[in-house]
């Protein structure tokens, strides 16, 4: 089946006279993990609503497993789970009673329900915990209840909105893992994140958003590609030092209140040698260094311009 | 489509749901149950005996009042759960939970329905509570079988009216807390009408509201129901009032609740 399991054209969505969405172009491959990055604000919840039935669109169309959002919510609500931003749990229930209803309201057989709620329980480590109320669970407990819950379903298409945000290290590596497990059995993901590291781990392709548009499209290879290079980053233990490097080295942008010289340019063992030598023959004494290979940071920043922005107003 | 055939069940399942939260939550009802006995109790011991000697009935004091008010206290009560219903409807929007009902392929208005199902067990809970303490403290109604089933049916109907209306109050309110404060002037609907002192004993204006208005006609019925005095139209009064406020109040919360937020 090559039908892409996401397809939107030209979605637009304004809230009032703020424009959220202008003209959002998407295509994802059934069985991938796709992943919508932006800062706070770019509209990546708002996506995320349009295609869970929960946003009417002003303009555009777009299809969820076929079905159009607009025309056959119910068929795409079939088909789809959607874990939000915020947990969209039963604080009064239990963590077994909340997958219960999921299973009924799926109007899955009894025994079904009870077999699924338990094999997922299992899955998620939240055995013990089954039979406490949700409102004593942990911020990571009540994630993996979430995503279980909308798991009892056996969505074909999964919606989640920033699934690690707020939780601690190992938690959201837990989730890593069970989104690569997902996408293994034949699931499509949809995820918005915040976080490079995030997409680039999990995402097949990412789209890169920002004020409404899709900026940049790609496998994080692609994007990666094309931004120049990483970079040296040097720390100096005071200002003068800063500035005789910054004055012998070409290009490089100084952070005068770091302390730090950024050196764009080959980061290969060879160039690094011929750097230290450079600063070493001027005498100037440098604190540490670091190399940076490019991430999906450097692609994010060079696209969105966000760091032109932000030192024009410190400037 | 094929999810209407599941309102009956996703209705039923809902409905389980809100039991559920009864049960986890009974600080709820106990609340709604504790108000309109104190007022039963107060206005009895400590109102009583000087306002039965003015009712100008034969035998006026403490238990011709305690008749007069238990009508007056039982439309509270209702007032008093649809206070709950109000604030259960809220929280239930203020969480995520919500979106995700509306992301599923259910029958969209059971999650009210389900509230509305849940209220009603909650009131006529309530409503039996008052009704036994009543009689235990000096209530005597003159009543037949059938008597007691018309009073039972207007209670529900009125039930189902004002609790109709306190869900579309609990999805026009943005947080819990005002979802608790709307339902307020309600409670006082049975004092602004015949609930606790008959209305030709009150100034011009106020009396022409309490006549008016939609508690008076129900108590009016439930009292002649109940202690055999004379209904006239109220009947009818409260079965229109009740018809009115359950559509009225039906299309308004489903428009609410069908609303992008």
């Amino acid at each position: 089946m090559n039908q892409p399991a996401i397809e939107t054209a030209g979605l637009r969505k304004s809230f009032g006279d703020k424009l959220v969405l202008d003209g959002v172009d998407l295509r994802v491959a059934p069985a991938t993990v796709y992943a919508l990055l932006g800062p706070n604000g770019a509209g990546k919840t708002t996506i995320v609503r349009v295609l869970s039935t929960l946003l009417r669109l002003d303009a555009g169309t777009a299809r969820v497993g076929g079905h159009d959002v607009t025309a056959h919510p119910d068929a795409v609500r079939a088909m789809i789970g959607v874990t939000g931003q915020f947990s969209a749990v039963d604080n009064l229930l239990t963590g077994v009673e909340n997958l219960h209803l999921m299973g009924d309201l799926h109007h899955l057989g009894r025994r079904e329900v009870r077999g699924r709620a338990e094999r997922l329980l299992a899955d998620f480590d939240l055995v013990e915990a089954g039979g406490k109320p949700v409102q004593v669970y942990s911020g990571g407990m009540r994630r993996r209840l979430d995503l279980a819950m909308t798991l009892m379903g056996d969505p074909r298409i999964i919606f989640l909105d920033e699934p690690t945000t707020g939780l601690d290290p190992r938690s959201r590596r837990n989730m890593w893992q069970i989104i690569r497990d997902l996408v293994a059995d034949g699931v499509t993901i949809f995820l918005t994140t915040q976080y490079l590291e995030e997409a680039d781990h999990l995402a097949d392709r990412v789209a890169v958003l920002d004020h409404g548009r899709v900026i940049a499209e790609g496998t994080p290879h692609e994007l990666k590609r094309r931004v120049p290079g990483g970079h040296i980053r040097l720390q100096f233990p005071d200002a003068r030092a800063l500035a005789a490097a910054a004055a012998i080295l070409d290009g490089a942008s100084p952070d005068a209140e770091a302390l730090t010289l950024q050196v764009p340019g080959d980061t290969g063992v060879r160039s690094l040698r011929a750097l230290l030598d450079r600063l070493d023959r001027a005498a100037v004494e440098v604190d540490t260094l670091s190399v940076h290979l490019p991430d999906l940071d450097d692609v994010f920043l060079a696209l969105t311009g966000k760091e032109d922005r932000e030192r024009e107003t410190v400037a | 489509m094929s999810t209407m055939s599941y309102a009956l069940t996703d209705s039923t399942i809902m409905f389980r749901r809100s039991l559920l939260h009864m049960r986890r939550y009974p600080v709820l009802t106990f609340m709604v149950v504790f108000l309109p006995v104190v007022f039963l109790l107060l206005f009895v011991y400590v109102f009583g005996g000087t306002l039965g000697n003015g009712l100008g009935g034969p035998t006026g004091g403490r238990s011709a009042y305690a008749n007069y008010v238990v009508p007056g206290i039982l439309l509270m009560t209702v007032a008093g759960a649809a206070q709950g219903t109000a604030i259960t409807v809220a929280m239930d929007m203020t969480e995520g939970i919500i979106d995700r009902f509306r992301t599923m392929a259910i029958y969209r208005p059971s999650v009210l329905t389900g509230h509305v199902l849940g209220s009603m067990v909650q009131s006529l809970l309530s409503l039996v509570v008052i009704i036994g303490i009543a009689l235990a403290i000096g209530f005597r109604p003159n009543a037949t079988p059938i008597e007691w089933l018309a009073a039972a049916g207007v209670l529900m109907m009125v039930t189902y009216a004002v609790v109709w209306l306190s869900v579309a109050l609990g999805l026009v309110t943005k947080s819990v807390e005002s979802a608790s404060n709307l339902p307020m002037p309600l409670l006082l609907l049975p004092f602004l009408g015949s609930g606790f002192v008959p209305t030709d004993s009150m100034p011009a204006a106020l009396r022409w509201f309490a006549e008016y208005q939609p508690f008076t006609p129900v108590i009016e019925t439930l009292r002649g129901l109940l202690l055999g005095t004379e209904i006239g139209n109220s009947a009818w009064l409260a079965v229109a009032w009740s018809v009115a406020i359950t559509v009225v109040c039906f299309v308004w919360a489903k428009q609410l609740y069908n609303k992008e937020r």
